[in-house]
């Protein structure tokens, strides 16, 4: 969608992402721009295919369809579905965290960081040979890694503990040290894959204070998947909204928060709860247009949007009137049709009418 | 209160009595188990008829001893140990340990003198105590040089502790001069001293240290990059047959086909690696374990080249660098060129030390290795593989120089096992051979090179004792009297072994988990080298 923006200002181009696991849909057709020196959350519902997009601009896995572009700030740009996994890390720039944390509990902290700098360590060691025959190059190199590392262990707060296994450390201090670990690969962007999960607020506080740190002083832009609100409304400058694969909601996180699809994606609520929610938003345009009759038949069923098929099952009728095609559980969608004003017409609802069963508000499964 | 009990419960048993009755149920359980293996024992006789002999009275020596054991660990020995763990009321320390009450310093005096004195009059005790006594005296001597030795270690055992690789690599220097000069002291013979030490060199230093060398490469693979490979016996025989063929036929010496074997193993390490690198955990075990058999077979089938079962004989000796050789009939013979007298046991002293050394360069290059980017990034590779490639790892290339590098030592020590044979064959390169190069490595802790050594020591210096116990065939006797019948000379100790290898295993698995030494070394610190747990490292799987 954001095509248009400037190349230097935007770190992070997903254009026409899909990623499909046989019939399964997990990312249906998403685009969003993440601008450079800038946080982009990433949020959604359980299941919205956040670490997935994660996933696949980290390398683990290889995008069904669309282009990831990366474009680091001496200019050159690197399409990130082409890029072998390994390096993604080592030539675009593009660090991770991971949801449960991954950190190599054996090691002590300063090891845990010493690896992230494997790739310039390995070239200062000759690729092993100078530095098994001793060659001095490499001992400058190696104090200017635990340099950074005490760095980055300042930053986080864990110098004091930096000879100590980070298996040991607490859970909170286990998340810091990951993101310090993937800051001292240098990166260019770094992805948060929930990083305040498990926190507690002071903890999250934090947290909060380290990421701004990382954007303002080492100039670093971040992406977030997050689902601590207090953390993405007060950090993130950019949030993309996620809701069964499928892109709901972009912009700041002012306009975000109050977008009804967002809210009814967010929350899973009931059809009466929906306006409910929209009244305490105070979007009265929606409300009204919510006045004008929606109907139980033409209600989501039961099954996952994923399963569904892609985005093209949205077809056009005659009337130039758009039917979502058993888009069964999406709220989003369901805000979508409520928001069309046009009444359908009892052989249109027909064919369009997917298993119907008044929608719930519980929370939905799916895949994570 | 409604619950009635019972009047035994009441009544705490005693030690002794609850002794007595374990006892009781110990010898009825060993006799319940032990009347058809010990008891019956079927043979044939001169006509090929299946006659059974029974053994009652060893049975019954078994389900005493058995039952007694059994009465005295539960009567003594645990009371014994719980009181250890009382601390005195009064002065609230706990009671001296069993060690120091054992090894005390006017016991230490007494063993001393006693010791130096037979060792002084040792050619003199049979005369003039007569067999019997002089036998007596002979084991007392024994018995006292072993106090006094265990007493110094428990002296110094910090000082031990702290300089444990210094020590150990000292003590591995010296121990052929040792047992070469104790041996020629004993006998007044420099030349018998020779003559006997070669069981000592060959059979216990250079045998263990073959072990430790290939335990220490394998290392590499499972204990630092965490994949299981059980077809490491694959890169030993590609290193003794390169020595082996090309030794043979080309005649090339030992110190160029050294570094060719290595690099030999190393690239069939690479080869191997490519195809398993997408396996992981017990689908690699599997794959290496398929390759070791190839190549076995490979070795058996392709007679051509490797003359199949029959094995390459004739195999040259290592020469001195080319300065000094080792056979009798060359010119440069060493007992020639030095002017001394002619022995067998140069070349295996020789051999000990080449050994030694080969095994040190394996040490030195496993320790750089782990403080340079590529051992610290097999570790993590241990620890976690998707991590790791989220740092920008190439995992493929880390997880093949760890296979080349383990394979690379292999080869050397395949080499040097060609050249201290002379004879090569596929019986040498059994799985047995990868499962007990194994075992050493778990044994000893997974990545640490001094519980690996030690469990070398542990595991193939106790299968060599073996072959030494032959009190077992002849029993006990007094004088002409047997009070302890033996097995008869048919019985091998050494067919034992590989049950008293799992018995071993078995034991040390549950007393240690993770091995004589299962911390970690870290390779970098800021502040403070603190060893890392072994409850936070993790074992790789893959």
């Amino acid at each position: 969608m954001n095509a248009s923006t400037p190349m230097n200002n935007a770190i992070l181009q997903v254009e026409h992402l899909s990623m499909k696991f046989g019939g399964l849909v997990a990312i249906g057709d998403l685009s969003f721009t993440a601008k450079r020196g800038e946080i982009t959350a990433l949020i959604g519902p359980n299941g919205a295919g956040k670490t997935t997009v994660f996933n696949c601009i980290t390398g683990f896995y290889k995008p069904s369809e669309g282009m990831i572009t990366l474009n680091r700030a001496d200019g050159s740009s690197f399409l990130l579905e082409r890029l072998p996994n390994h390096e993604i890390p080592a030539r675009a720039k593009v660090a991770r965290t991971f949801q449960n944390i991954r950190l190599f509990s054996g090691m002590t902290l300063l090891e845990n960081l010493l690896v992230a700098q494997h790739n310039k360590l390995m070239k200062a060691s000759g690729y092993t040979v100078l530095g098994l025959l001793g060659f001095s190059g490499y001992r400058k190199v190696e104090a200017e890694s635990v340099e950074l590392a005490k760095h980055w262990l300042e930053k986080a707060d864990l110098v004091d503990r930096a000879d100590d296994p980070a298996g040991d450390l607490p859970y909170g201090a286990q998340r810091r040290l990951e993101i310090a670990r993937a800051m001292c690969t240098g990166p260019e962007l770094l992805c948060l894959d929930e990083p305040a999960a498990g926190l507690n607020p002071k903890e999250s506080a934090a947290l909060n204070e380290l990421l701004m740190d990382i954007k303002n002083t080492s100039g670093t832009s971040i992406l977030l998947i997050e689902h601590d609100m207090s953390v993405v409304m007060q950090i993130s400058d950019h949030v993309v909204v996620l809701e069964y694969g499928r892109k709901i909601s972009d912009g700041n996180p002012q306009s975000v928060r109050t977008d009804p699809r967002v809210i009814a994606a967010y929350l899973g609520v009931d059809d009466e709860e929906v306006e409910t929610v929209l009244i305490e938003v105070g979007d009265e345009n929606v409300i009204e247009q919510l006045d004008t009759g929606p109907d139980a038949a033409h209600g989501p069923g039961t099954s996952s949007s994923f399963l569904a098929g892609p985005v093209t099952d949205t077809v056009g009728h005659s009337e130039g009137e758009r039917v979502t095609v058993s888009k069964g559980a999406s709220k989003a969608a369901q805000v979508d049709a409520r928001a069309s004003a046009t009444p359908r017409k009892p052989s249109e609802r027909a064919t369009a009418k997917p298993a119907g069963k008044p929608p719930t508000a519980k929370p939905r499964g799916g895949r994570k | 209160m409604a619950v009635t009990t019972s009047p035994e419960r009441d009544t705490v048993a005693t030690p002794v009595q609850r002794a007595l009755k374990e006892g009781f149920y110990a010898g009825a359980i060993a006799l319940g188990l032990f009347v058809l293996f010990i008891g019956l024992k079927t043979g044939q006789n001169i006509s090929n008829e299946l006659v059974v002999t029974t053994r009652w009275i060893l049975l019954a020596g078994v389900v005493i001893a058995t039952a007694v054991g059994r009465f005295l660990y539960v009567a003594y020995a645990l009371p014994f140990m719980a009181s250890q763990k009382i601390a005195n009321v009064a002065t609230g320390v706990l009671p001296d340990s069993l060690a120091s009450r054992f090894f005390r310093f006017p016991a230490f005096v007494v063993a001393a003198v006693v010791a130096v004195i037979l060792i002084a009059g040792g050619s003199y005790l049979t005369p003039v105590l007569g067999p019997f006594f002089g036998d007596f005296a002979r084991s007392l001597r024994a018995l006292s040089i072993v106090y006094a030795l265990a007493c110094a270690i428990y002296y110094f055992r910090a000082f031990i502790h702290a300089n444990f690789t210094k020590l150990g690599i000292t003590v591995l220097v010296l121990y052929p001069i040792v047992v070469v000069a104790i041996l020629s002291l004993m006998s007044w013979s420099v030349v018998a001293g020779l003559q006997g030490s070669l069981k000592w060199v060959d059979n216990f230093g250079i045998q263990i240290l073959i072990y430790v060398m290939l335990a220490w490469g394998l290392n590499i693979v499972v204990g630092l990059a965490g994949l299981l490979d059980l077809g490491y016996v694959a890169f030993y025989a590609l290193g003794a047959y390169s020595y082996a063929l090309l030794a043979t036929h080309f005649g090339l010496s030992f110190w160029i086909l050294l570094p060719t074997a290595g690099a030999m193993a190393a690239l069939w390490g690479v080869l191997l690696g490519f195809p398993v690198l997408r396996l992981r955990g017990d689908y690699l075990a599997i794959v290496t374990l398929a390759f070791g058999e190839i190549i076995r077979l490979v070795l058996i089938n392709w007679r051509e080249v490797t003359n199949g079962s029959a094995g390459i004989s004739g195999i040259p000796k290592v020469s001195f660098f080319g300065l000094m050789s080792f056979n009798v009939s060359d010119s440069n013979y060493i007992a020639k060129v030095l002017g001394i007298a002619q022995s067998g046991a140069y070349y295996k002293i020789f051999l000990y030390y080449l050994i030694l050394g080969l095994c040190l360069l394996t040490a030195f290059v496993t320790i750089r290795l782990r403080r340079l980017p590529v051992g610290r990034a097999w570790e993590a590779l241990r620890e976690d593989e998707i991590a790791c490639r989220s740092l920008g790892i190439n995992t493929t290339t880390t997880k093949l120089t760890a296979f080349a590098t383990g394979a690379m030592f292999g080869g050397f020590a395949g080499s040097f096992f060609a050249a201290r044979q002379g004879f090569v064959s596929p019986e040498s390169f059994v799985f047995l051979e990868s499962a007990i190069i194994l075992a050493i490595v778990v044994l000893g802790g997974m990545g640490s090179l001094v519980g690996i050594a030690v469990a070398a020591l542990v595991m193939i210096g106790g299968t060599e004792a073996l072959r030494e116990l032959d009190f077992l065939k002849k029993g006990l006797t007094w004088g002409d009297t047997t009070i302890i019948p033996g097995f008869g000379p048919d019985f091998t100790p050494e067919l034992y072994r590989m049950l008293l290898f799992g018995m071993a295993m078995v034991i040390v698995m549950l007393w240690k988990p993770r091995g004589f030494v299962g911390s970690r070394e870290p390779t970098a610190f800021l502040k403070v080298r603190r060893a890392v747990s072994s409850s936070f490292t993790k074992e790789g799987h893959g």
